[in-house]
Parts: C-alpha cells; sequence; structure tokens
C-alpha cells in the first residue's frame, strides 16, 4: 500500500516526446511504472520509447485507462495541459515542469476546485512508491520499501533524507513533493491526511521550507486532529536573508511571514518532532519511531 | 522583478490610478528643472532605489524652493542611501523622483496579491497605512481586510463598494475607491504581476484620492510574453555577480561570509546554510545550480566561488537526480580550476547520480578535494578548512 499511487497506477506522459520527459520516462519504465502512452498534441499516432502519442488527454484515457499524468509541458503552454487533465478527470496529475506563471497556476487552483482531480506541483520532482510506481524526476536507488512517509517542499532535500533514512535502515511508503511554487496543489494537510489514513504508513517526515503558510496550515491541522502517527519536521532557510528569493519562487517571506523560526516553532507546538539540523533528520525518524 | 516607484506609478496611471505629478531626475539641474515645470509651491523628492521605508532614511524630503529641491538631489544622487530593506551597505541612488506635494488627512493602505494560503488573488486593504504597515499588521492582523479577487470576472463592484466602507470612506471618495481598486486588479492580471502595493493611498486635502507610493513586482515567470515591462527592469539595481550567476542557470545569493558555497536544489542549498551556521560556519552565498545547469555553467558558477577575495574555503554539496548529474558538476569544477586555480580548501560531497564517477573525475584531474561521505561531515570538514585559514 502506500498514498495515491501504487502497482496499478497507469501513467501517460504529457509533453512526452521532449528531451526531459523522454530521459525521465524511460526511467519510470525501467523502474517498473505502467507507463501506457503519452500526449503531444499534433503528434497523434506516432510512438515514442514504444509507447502510443495522442493527440489529447481524453483520447489517451480513453484507450489506455490511463489514472496519472505526469507533466512535463515547457512553462508557457503548461497551465493549459493541466486545465485539459483536470478536464479530463484524471485522478492524480503530476507536474515537473518550473517558472509557470503564478497567475497561470491561480487559473488552475480554480479549475481544481471541486474536480475529480488531484494535482501535486508544479515545480515538484514528483510521488514515488517504492519498487512500484515512479512518476517524476527524483533518484530512485536509495528509495526503499518501508513504513515512513515523506512529504517535501524541496527534491534535492528530499533526496538528502531518503539517504538518511536508508541508512538507518527504514524504507519509505510514498514520498511525494508538492513543489517550490507560491501556487501549488496538494499541500502538507492534503498528504498527511493521506498518510494518516494508510495503514502502511508509520510515521511522516514534514520536509519545509521559508515562504508561504503551507507549514503552518499543517500544524494547525495537527493540533486539531491530533493524530496517533508521529510526525518528523524540518524546516529549510532558518538563516536565509528576508525579502529575497532563494531559488525556489515560493520562498520569498511577504508581511514578515514564513520565516523557518516560526514555522519550526509552529510545527513543535503541535507535536512534530523537529531535527535538530539537516544532518540529523534520519537519526531523529529513527529516535522517534523507538519511542 | 521589482520597478521603480516612478515605472509603477506610470504603468499604474495607465490604469486611471491617480498619483501626484511627478518628473525622475537624475542630477540636481534636472530636479530643479522638474520643480519649473511641475509648477506649484513645495515639491517632495524621493530617491529611486529598490527597497521600502526611505523616508526614515532621508531618502524622501519635502522642499519649497527650487534651490532646496537642487540641494536635496544633490545630497542624494551619487549616495548609498541605508534603509532597513537595503542591507548595510545600502543602495545607491542614480536617480531622485520629484513630485509636487500634496497636503493629506488620511492615508489607507491598498494592496493586489497572489494569496499563498488560498492559491488565488487577493485585495488587502487598512484604514492605516503608511511605513510601519508591515509590524504593526502582524501585531494587530484583524485590522487588514481582506477580499478574494477572480481576475478574469474582474474585481466585484459591490464587494469592492463593502470594503471601501470598512475604510471610512464615504460619497465621491468611496467611489473613487472601488474604481482604484478596480484598476488595480485589472492591472494585476494584465501584467503579470505579483505584487501591487499602494501605501500611502491618501486622501488629499481637497478631497480625492491619490497614490503617494507605489511598489510594483512582476512575475519573472511571465516576462516572456511582457517585452515592453521587461525593458523597465533596472539591472543597476542588481548585485553584479548575482546578475553574471543569472546567466548561468544558477540561482544565487551573495552573503557576507567566507564558505563558498554551491548545491543543487533550493532547499538542499538552504538547509546547506543552515547547517553551516549552526556549526559556526559563514556562508559567502547562496548557489543553488539549477537542474538544466551544463558542465560550463557549473564552471563560471564554481569561478565566481574562486574569485570571491572573502571565501576562505568552499563546500560543494551535489545529490545527483533529475537531470543533474554529479559528473557534470564535477567536470564543471575541474575546468574552473584548471583556469583559475584553487587556492582555497576545496570539501566535495557528492551523492546520487553519479556521485562515484564524479569523485573519479576530480582525482584524475588532479584537483586537491576532501571527500565527504555526508552532508554533516561536509559541513564540519569546510568549518573547519574555514577557520584553519584564518588562524
Amino acid at each position: 500500500m502506500a498514498i495515491l499511487i501504487d502497482g496499478d497506477t497507469k501513467v501517460i506522459c504529457q509533453g512526452f516526446t521532449g528531451k526531459q520527459a523522454s530521459y525521465h520516462m524511460e526511467r519510470a519504465i525501467a523502474y517498473g511504472t505502467q507507463v501506457v502512452g503519452g500526449v503531444v498534441p499534433g503528434k497523434g499516432g506516432r510512438r515514442h520509447l514504444g509507447l502510443p502519442v495522442f493527440d489529447s488527454v481524453v483520447e489517451a484515457v480513453t484507450e489506455t485507462g490511463a489514472t496519472a499524468s505526469a507533466v512535463f509541458v515547457p512553462p508557457d503552454s503548461a497551465a493549459d495541459a493541466l486545465i485539459e487533465a483536470i478536464d479530463a478527470e484524471l485522478p492524480l496529475v503530476v507536474c515537473v515542469t518550473e517558472r509557470i506563471p503564478v497567475l497561470d497556476m491561480v487559473r488552475v487552483k480554480q479549475r481544481l476546485a471541486g474536480s475529480e482531480t488531484r494535482l501535486i506541483g508544479p515545480n515538484s520532482q514528483g510521488i514515488l512508491n517504492p519498487g512500484r510506481c515512479k512518476i517524476g524526476v527524483m533518484p530512485a536507488h536509495l528509495e526503499r520499501p518501508g513504513g515512513v512517509g515523506v512529504v517535501s517542499r524541496s527534491a534535492s532535500l528530499t533526496s538528502e533524507v531518503i539517504e538518511q533514512i536508508s541508512e538507518q535502515r527504514l524504507g519509505q511508503s510514498t514520498s511525494i513533493g508538492i513543489g517550490g511554487d507560491p501556487v501549488h496543489g496538494m499541500g502538507f494537510v492534503d498528504c498527511l491526511e493521506l498518510f494518516f489514513a494508510d495503514p502502511d504508513t508509520d510515521c511522516v517526515v514534514l520536509l519545509g521550507e521559508i515562504g508561504g503558510d503551507d507549514e503552518e496550515q499543517a500544524a494547525d491541522y495537527l493540533r486539531k486532529t491530533k493524530p496517533s502517527k508521529p510526525v518528523i519536521g524540518y524546516v529549510a532557510g532558518l538563516y536565509a536573508p528576508t525579502q529575497r528569493r532563494m531559488g525556489h519562487a515560493g520562498t520569498v517571506n511577504v508581511f514578515g511571514q514564513g520565516g523557518a523560526a516560526d514555522k519550526m516553532e509552529a510545527l513543535r507546538g503541535a507535536g512534530v518532532t523537529i531535527a535538530a539540523s539537516a544532518a540529523e533528520i534520519g537519526q531523529t525518524v529513527r529516535q522517534t519511531l523507538r519511542s | 522583478m521589482n520597478l521603480h516607484e516612478y515605472q509603477a506609478k506610470a504603468l499604474l496611471s495607465r490604469y486611471g490610478v491617480p498619483s501626484p505629478k511627478g518628473m525622475l531626475a537624475e542630477s540636481a539641474a534636472e530636479a530643479a528643472a522638474a520643480t519649473g515645470a511641475l509648477g506649484g509651491s513645495s515639491w517632495a523628492v524621493k530617491a529611486q532605489i529598490h527597497a521600502g521605508l526611505r523616508a526614515d532614511a532621508g531618502g524622501i524630503q519635502l522642499v519649497a524652493s527650487p534651490d532646496a529641491a537642487v540641494k536635496t538631489a544633490e545630497g542624494l544622487l551619487g549616495r548609498r542611501l541605508v534603509t532597513p530593506q537595503t542591507g548595510a551597505k545600502g543602495k545607491l541612488v542614480r536617480a531622485v523622483y520629484v513630485e509636487e506635494a500634496v497636503g493629506t488627512t488620511q492615508e489607507l493602505y491598498l494592496a493586489v496579491l497572489v494569496d499563498r494560503g488560498t492559491g488565488g488573488v487577493a485585495l488587502i486593504a487598512a484604514r492605516e497605512g503608511g511605513n510601519d504597515i508591515e509590524s504593526r499588521m502582524a501585531a494587530a492582523p484583524e485590522k487588514l481586510l481582506r477580499l478574494p479577487v477572480d481576475l478574469e470576472a474582474g474585481l466585484d463592484e459591490q464587494a469592492a463598494a463593502e470594503l471601501a466602507g470598512k475604510l471610512g470612506l464615504e460619497g465621491g471618495l468611496a467611489d473613487q475607491a472601488v474604481a482604484v481598486m478596480q484598476a488595480i486588479c485589472k492591472a494585476f492580471g494584465e501584467l503579470d504581476a505579483s505584487l501591487i502595493e499602494i501605501n500611502p493611498l491618501a486622501v488629499t486635502s481637497d478631497g480625492a484620492l491619490t497614490a503617494l507610493d507605489v511598489k510594483m513586482v512582476l512575475d519573472d515567470n511571465a516576462l516572456y510574453r511582457h517585452q515592453d515591462l521587461a525593458a523597465l527592469r533596472d539591472v543597476e539595481e542588481l548585485n553584479p555577480t548575482e546578475l553574471e550567476a543569472e546567466r548561468f542557470a544558477l540561482n544565487f545569493v551573495q552573503l557576507d561570509g567566507d564558505i563558498g558555497v554551491m548545491v543543487n536544489g533550493a532547499g538542499l542549498a538552504l538547509a546547506t546554510v543552515d547547517l553551516l551556521k549552526q556549526r559556526g560556519g559563514e556562508p559567502a552565498d547562496f548557489m543553488d545550480i539549477r537542474p538544466e545547469a551544463s558542465r560550463a555553467q557549473v564552471a563560471e558558477g564554481f569561478g565566481l566561488l574562486l574569485r570571491n577575495p572573502n571565501v576562505k574555503a568552499i563546500l560543494v554539496n551535489i545529490y545527483g537526480g533529475g537531470i543533474l548529474r554529479c559528473d557534470t558538476v564535477a567536470e564543471g569544477i575541474a575546468a574552473a580550476c584548471k583556469a583559475e586555480g584553487l587556492r582555497v580548501p576545496l570539501i566535495v560531497r557528492a551523492a546520487g547520480t553519479n556521485g562515484e564517477l564524479a569523485r573519479k573525475i576530480l582525482m584524475s584531474q588532479g584537483v586537491p578535494v576532501t571527500f565527504a561521505g555526508s552532508i554533516g561531515e561536509a559541513a564540519s570538514l569546510v568549518v573547519a578548512a574555514a577557520g584553519k585559514e584564518a588562524a
């Protein structure tokens, strides 16, 4: 078991024939993901990586029974691709694309409200259920099945933490990158809800960063629901200068909110065990599971 | 992308947002000429820099004669203005905006921004605008009025009128406020802004609304569809090293310390900088190599670290994945070291895709590297190395 995906998930790729998409979908197939085709408007009828290419998402879903899409469409047309996937009622859409204009994402977010679709990203490394399904761009060599759920705003920090978890001889149920953009699909709260309901997840690692209020929302949710599963947290950017965009567009603070120290304090107050530093996250997971 | 006050006001005036008449001056003589052209008997001389809280720092001064305008302009132009938002070194003032002075009876706050909590756009308003809005609103968040905005439908007139009422505006002033609210929402959508802030939106002594100061930030990711707006970018406001880094697919922010840092990925870069501080080190920069970076771009980025005279040790922390492979980074580092020479200790932690290959490349190229097996070990080694050089 896992959340959102498993060995039965059938994946199509929007923007399938692009260089990045080809590279990563080839690796997803090698990993064992059931990739069933791709969508590139105007290229329907061709084959790519041995799989059918369709002109539209609706057509791809009808022909292949796809349940998830990996979106690698360039930023100028990514929002339209996401809306197409939402309108096709795909249950899961994972958007890897970076640098989508924020007002385009506001439009996507409106369309998402009340829809059947769960959106991960944009600017996400994707989602991985070790040994069964990989949708995204993350390295998968260290991920292995286990009981730790990982939800993160940062791709490279997730890799770092997966390595630390593996060093503790633990594995993951699912790892999800919610993405580094200010307006995005699923948030920490959505993922926590799913992890708490998943019988195979024993604890959750939440990796935040400066900017926005996803961590504060998670803290509010945790304070109210008092979950039985432990949550281990870390928030990057304790010493980042304020008012500056630190790589991710979502890292700019507005109104003095979104500082790492405040986020950690909010999470700690909600019962989250905060790792003392980025080097001690794996150990903290191990200790939390022991206690 | 940040805009200057005078640019933001000019853009908003196209949407019908009133602001005092003003002219840009790059010399004291131009400031004097501006007072003549604008007419009237008193003016505000305002330093044009990309930072707020200028008034308390002397960056905004009222003058009552052309001579005083010249004197004030002379005092500001060519100087570095330090405000709480500029950092200790301040920002060089290269132009002043000379504006007709207006008497005000009330100062409001009005802004449009992307509300990250809801993923929508929101209009924000408060009865009391002014310099310290951020701290006052943090202390009393209930005074900040919020209205969700549907950009496609435009701001709802009824809702805007109610908001104007809550701001204490009546009659003609309320109508003007609704018009300003609708205008800035329209501008926000059409310009792909991420922030438009009028602070203060003043009620003048003759009973009209005027935008006394405007801050506007445009979405960098949307500039590709606004060539005209991209031209408003003031490169002189940016740190030259940061500007250079931008060309090499790097996210780079200059810091004040002595440990050069190169990391892939924003989150890992933030975490690495935090860890260095926690272990007693002082990072010289925040450098996040974007996934698509080529060997040549990594070499250019590493060159920035090698050329920083403050740097006493360098930490490279790479978690290969996505399309960024450790060997690409190693080749870039080796090329930069060959071209410019490595004069400080270099600690490399290379994990993930092709990490082992990266270590082999650096060793075979003869780059003197200390390899670390984990982020914790890497941080300890580089903090110690920087300390040793200092002693």
